[in-house]
């Protein structure tokens, strides 16, 4: 358990550090574009897996522990992917418009994305822990999940309009 | 002609007479927090509801340190640019304060000194708190971290900087009156104190007038944001399609029903919601479904 949040972190942290060791000025807007949808992608993915949790949490969707812990498994194998590439520096709305909602700060000095990666990673590890346990163990560990999307939401997501 | 002008001058004075009674101003009773013990078991959930941390933590706090109010968050607005204040525990913030004193502030919209605050600081909702519930505030409050940093002041401009002019635009805007006359069960009246009052949903939600006044009429309808691009929401039934249990779940968690999540500074406000008992989030849910 330990090991596998140590794991994710690790995954989190290459991953978003690759980004910055990646990224180069030359990237044309098309490459910056495609990059923009697979990560949207990826979050669509996340929100397609917290979806079956989230809903048996709820009480709309009946408590199946095989179902939770496969959804769950997902989405943790998910944040352990490398996202390097996903990320390249250039991809802010700033630069590509209402393409994205990525704020440029994520990029910037002081950013702390990072750090907020490794914490979806570590609740989403959590989730994989707990989703086959019980309803009760899924209620509880949904709710630092929901605080893990939320961190970086708040800070570097351009509000829908 | 001599005549003229010297009742002009009479009425000029007595206009600028009556302009400065109507502008000052206005306490709580004197005898309001009388007899009243506060209760910071049952301050904490109303610290969280009225989303205090929100605006007075320092800009990016997490965690913990949010319980460390010193302050310092810019509120952009038409009007300038107002900078939060340090309300921890301290000389620099609201140490020695008395349980009226809160009140003033809260319900008043006055200072310790006598001053107008700028309505930033949401009065015109929180008026309609109880008295108990001030005090309970408090006591809360009272258990907090102290910080000493210095509050900055506002960046706010002429006439705007002139406070004595807010209370002509109390007399405007400090309706007593509920926008839900007749709540009808427990549940929504409720949900109505804790969205009217305490966690004063309308402060963003509602659109405002030229002189910055929320317009009650298009009550929850949605607003610009004042900071920055973009639209605050409106939470109408016939704007928000959730159902309760969707919003109860958004106030909890900041999954919408489609498992995105909330950002801005609703991502704020969900830090306070989350740590509400569930049938207060219940009952904020079923005020909204409840609206026109």
């Amino acid at each position: 358990m330990k090991y596998r949040i140590f794991l994710s972190s690790v995954a989190v942290a290459a991953s978003l550090a690759g980004s910055v060791a990646f990224s180069d000025a030359n990237q044309s807007e098309a490459s910056l574009k495609a990059a923009v949808t697979a990560r949207q992608s990826q979050m669509k993915l996340y929100a397609f897996n917290i979806g079956l949790l989230g809903g048996m949490a709820k009480g709309e969707i009946e408590y199946d522990a095989a179902a939770a812990s496969a959804a769950a498994g997902n989405l943790a194998a998910l944040t352990r992917t490398n996202q390097s590439r996903m990320w390249p520096m250039g991809s802010d709305n700033g630069a590509l418009g209402d393409a994205t909602r990525a704020l440029p700060a994520i990029w910037q000095e002081g950013s702390t994305t990072m750090a907020k990666g490794m914490a979806f990673g570590e609740a989403a590890a959590a989730m994989e822990a707990a989703a086959g346990q019980g309803l009760d163990e899924l209620r509880a560990a949904i709710g630092p999940l929901g605080g893990a999307c939320t961190a970086c939401h708040k800070e570097y997501r351009q509000p829908e309009n | 002609m001599k005549k003229l002008i010297r009742l002009l001058i009479v009425l000029a004075a007595l206009g600028a007479a009556v302009g400065w009674w109507l502008s000052r101003p206005q306490l709580v009773a004197d005898d309001l927090m009388v007899g009243l013990t506060g209760d910071a078991t049952r301050g904490e959930p109303l610290f969280w509801a009225g989303s205090c941390a929100s605006c007075h933590a320092a800009p990016g706090a997490v965690d913990e340190a949010r319980l460390v109010l010193s302050g310092g968050y810019r509120i952009e607005s038409p009007f300038g640019t107002f900078v939060t204040p340090n309300i921890s525990p301290s000389p620099q913030g609201i140490g020695g304060w008395t349980a009226t004193d809160l009140a003033n502030a809260l319900l008043a919209g006055v200072s310790p000194e006598g001053q107008h605050y700028y309505p930033a600081l949401p009065y015109t909702s929180y008026r309609r708190m109880t008295p108990q519930d001030v005090v309970d505030l408090k006591a809360f409050m009272d258990t907090l971290p102290a910080s000493d940093v210095a509050s900055a002041p506002h960046e706010v401009g002429f006439p705007f900087s002139l406070r004595r002019g807010l209370g002509l635009w109390k007399q405007l805007n400090m309706s007593p009156d509920w926008v839900m006359t007749d709540p009808g069960d427990d549940q929504i009246t409720r949900g109505r104190y804790l969205v009217e009052a305490v966690a004063h949903c309308g402060e963003c939600h509602t659109p405002r007038d030229a002189i910055g006044g929320l317009s009650r009429d298009l009550w929850l309808t949605g607003a610009p944001n004042p900071s920055g691009k973009g639209k605050i929401p409106a939470i109408t039934p016939d704007q928000l399609d959730w159902s309760a249990v969707d919003i109860a779940y958004y106030l909890e968690t900041g999954f919408t029903p489609e498992f995105d999540s909330a950002g801005g500074s609703m991502a704020s406000v969900i830090q306070g919601t989350a740590k509400l008992p569930p049938e207060d989030r219940a009952a904020i849910a079923a005020y909204l479904k409840a609206l026109p």
